[in-house]
């Protein structure tokens, strides 16, 4: 192309975008994805778990104070991070498993911005119209209608906004609690700013950003290019077989003319604005909305259906060539996949067989390195250990600490003469304890000595040790 | 929106390089008014908070905000916040403190900040000592090791200016003994303490001992608290046991000082010192 003389715009205004209503095999499937993904989003604070008197009763429960995350029956402690670390990687290689097999599925049916703009699109449809009635209103004047359509979507669009932060902030705090506070107007600050906080982003990005998330702002789009292959399901259009595009005035047209009769049904019900049959585009969710539209076109107009479908780069080629296309489970199922499955099946049975073996009492010994051992006034030499002691049960423990070695060594509580100390429910204690090896034994006199520290809940009869060292004063 | 968009010609910058054609993706309006924005923010926040250097300060803001002001205020808040319990401590009967889990608690993470302030330079960070500076962690004590007595160490100091301080010197034998007798009396404290000597020396040592060292460290050796005389029987020593140091210090004594710190801490702070030093494996 030729240079001109005065540049292109370097800065271009969002296109609105205004999807038609459709009905289709997809759209249900994304209608019921929604309801249990927000219900799930809602509720979930509300449910109820007795955990005694000593725990809080709510199912899910994020205790940032407390440093405790509740769900259900597990609860976990800081120290048990990799719970965290674990399913983060699950997720990480589950979305590596659904991108590589079934392309940007998350984009299109699960993700929240996704889920949203869908809720923020259906209020926006049951207010002002469907897409011509939306086009019109958005082309009018600013009319008293104009004002009290717009005005009454966003109260909605504000509503929905509020509920969404409001519910956020139920999974940090006992919810009831919360809520009886908020509407009382006596809620902890944090929790007013967080729901304004929430409340704007939700009704900025479900309402005015939408598609320019998914396109500007979110990284998944290209990290997930990297992980499709040619055996990927996408959204495609079968433009061998809908070429030449055209309306099909005339019986003879239909002859000339491929099977698009473009329609436009697949542009006008693009959440993000595409048209698919231009090909695959960072744009394209895969939420596959324009597959329902054609296909209830092709329906009309008595032609197969999936002239736009779920289809993978081999079977274009294999389609074009003239053979059949290969089912779907043998493009799913090949061995990128089942590695992906294989890990993320791995990582899953280790944290469940983490969670079946963790104990409810733990402890970790750190020697006090400064100094590392005291002589004390008969000779005998003296290490100190900060041991802290993790009691995880809904109730106060008495633990006895005592120690096993192939030398002679003695051990001490500070602060108890007996070897039992109390350790609060729910609570880690920190318990310096001392070890003594007797003037000139082998111990004392040796440079390091491996001795093993127990610990024992005196009534849950159960314990667990920690392996550490004796430093003679041979060093 | 929904315009034809023309495959076979898409639009370009116009630029081109060797026949490079570089495609025109402009970026959304709202990213530039969003830059714009942000450059807004910028100036209102520089005009709000401290921010513009000058020669010898910069300017304040509009809104006064300073982080020293800051530090203060949330040094202040807890000061407010331990008022009670700080006086409780600075009142309390010290023998008692560890039967208050909540004041012994305060004391010890107290004391441990006091310590390591004040104390840490000579005694270590760890309270271990070194040569000539004692070990807190031991057993053995010069001046006592029951938490009264730490604290009255803490408050008055050793052999300083001041009235009350503990006080005691040992004379420099070098000027009253001959070279002879002080090798004698060194043998006689080592064989005291368990360690090898000449048997010949020890044995004449004890005389040179009763003489002129019994008054202070007692008769058996194991040294007297009230005249902070160490205890010569044990194997703890502050400067050292071997033959050259025990030489040295017969000959020329030593002299360790220790401030005294009740005119520089609060009563709370000695309290809590003193109690964080009797929990560290020591205290009697």
């Amino acid at each position: 192309m030729s240079s001109t003389d005065t540049p292109p715009p370097l800065y271009s205004a969002r296109e609105p975008v205004f999807p038609r209503r459709v009905s289709g095999k997809f759209r249900t499937l994304k209608w019921w994805i929604m309801g249990v993904t927000l219900g799930i989003y809602y509720l979930t604070p509300w449910i109820r778990w007795d955990r005694g008197p000593n725990l809080p009763d709510q199912a899910v429960l994020v205790d940032l104070a407390g440093r405790r995350f509740f769900f259900f029956w597990i609860e976990i402690w800081p120290h048990e991070f990799y719970f965290i670390a674990g399913l983060l990687i699950m997720a990480g290689l589950g979305l590596f498993l659904f991108t590589s097999a079934l392309g940007r599925v998350w984009c299109g049916y699960t993700c929240p911005q996704t889920v949203w703009t869908d809720l923020f699109i259906l209020t926006e449809r049951w207010i002002e119209g469907d897409r011509n009635a939306r086009v019109r209103l958005w082309k009018a004047r600013w009319d008293f209608r104009k004002w009290r359509l717009r005005i009454t979507k966003w109260v909605i669009w504000l509503v929905i906004g509020l509920a969404t932060g409001g519910a956020w902030v139920f999974y940090f705090t006992d919810a009831p609690q919360l809520a009886r506070d908020l509407v009382t107007f006596s809620g902890h600050p944090i929790a007013y700013s967080t729901i304004a906080v929430l409340t704007i982003t939700t009704v900025l990005f479900g309402g005015f950003a939408r598609e320019q998330v998914c396109i500007y702002m979110c990284p998944w789009p290209r990290i997930q290019a990297a992980m499709m292959d040619e055996d990927t399901l996408t959204v495609a259009y079968r433009s061998w077989r809908g070429e030449p595009r055209g309306k099909h005035r005339k019986a003879e047209d239909a002859e000339k003319l491929g099977d698009c009769i473009d329609c436009m049904a697949c542009v006008n019900v693009c959440p993000v604005g595409i048209d698919i049959r231009e090909g695959q585009q960072l744009a394209c969710i895969t939420c596959g909305l324009c597959i329902d539209a054609c296909d209830d076109v092709m329906e009309r107009i008595g032609k197969p259906r999936g002239l736009i479908d779920y289809m993978a780069l081999t079977d274009e080629t294999a389609e074009r060539a003239g053979s059949k296309p290969r089912p779907i489970w043998e493009h799913v199922l090949r061995p990128r996949t089942m590695l992906y499955t294989a890990l993320w099946s791995l990582v899953g049975l280790g944290l469940v067989f983490a969670l079946f073996i963790r104990p409810e009492i733990d402890l970790t010994v750190a020697p006090v390195r400064n100094p590392t051992f005291v002589t004390l006034s008969d000779g005998s030499i003296r290490n100190t250990y900060d041991v802290r002691l993790r009691n995880k049960n809904g109730e106060e423990r008495p633990f006895h600490i005592s120690l096993t070695s192939d030398t002679l060594l003695r051990i001490d509580l500070e602060g108890t003469d007996n070897l039992v100390t109390l350790v609060p429910a729910d609570e880690t204690l920190l318990q310096r304890v001392y070890v003594t090896a007797p003037a000139g034994s082998e111990a004392a006199t040796a440079d390091r000595t491996p001795f093993r520290l127990w610990v024992e809940d005196l009534e849950g009869n159960e314990r667990a040790h920690n392996d550490t060292v004796f430093n003679g004063n041979a060093q | 929106m929904a315009k034809q968009p023309n495959k076979q010609d898409p639009e370009t910058t116009g630029h081109s390089w060797d026949g490079i054609e570089e495609f025109n993706n402009p970026l959304p309006r709202w990213w530039l008014w969003t830059f714009y924005a942000t450059i807004f923010w910028g100036i209102i926040y520089t005009i709000a908070y401290p921010a513009w250097p000058l020669v010898n300060k910069a300017t304040a803001g509009l809104l006064g905000y300073s982080t020293r002001a800051e530090v203060a205020n949330d040094i202040q808040s807890f000061a407010d916040a331990n008022a009670e319990i700080e006086a409780k401590l600075a009142a309390a009967d010290l023998t008692t403190v560890s039967d208050d889990p909540e004041l012994q608690s305060y004391a010890r993470n107290a004391g441990a900040a006091v310590f390591r302030t004040n104390c840490s330079q000579c005694h270590g960070s760890g309270a271990a000592g070194s040569k000539g500076y004692p070990n807190l962690l031991d057993d053995d004590w010069l001046w006592g090791g029951d938490i009264e007595a730490i604290a009255h160490t803490v408050r008055h100091g050793i052999r300083n200016e001041t009235d009350e301080a503990h006080y005691s010197q040992m004379p420099a034998f070098g000027e009253i003994l001959s070279d002879e007798e002080i090798a004698q009396a060194v043998a006689y404290v080592q064989k005291l303490s368990g360690q090898d000597a000449d048997a010949a020396l020890a044995a004449a040592g004890e005389t040179v001992f009763l003489d002129n060292c019994a008054a202070c460290h007692m008769e058996d050796g194991t040294g007297d608290r009230a005249q902070g005389a160490p205890n010569l029987t044990d194997a703890i020593w502050l400067y050292g046991g071997d033959e050259a140091t025990l030489t040295e210090t017969i000959t020329n004594s030593r002299f360790g000082v220790m401030p005294a710190w009740g005119p520089r801490l609060s009563d709370a702070e000695v309290n809590a010192v003193a109690a964080y030093v009797h929990q560290l494996g020591g205290g009697e």
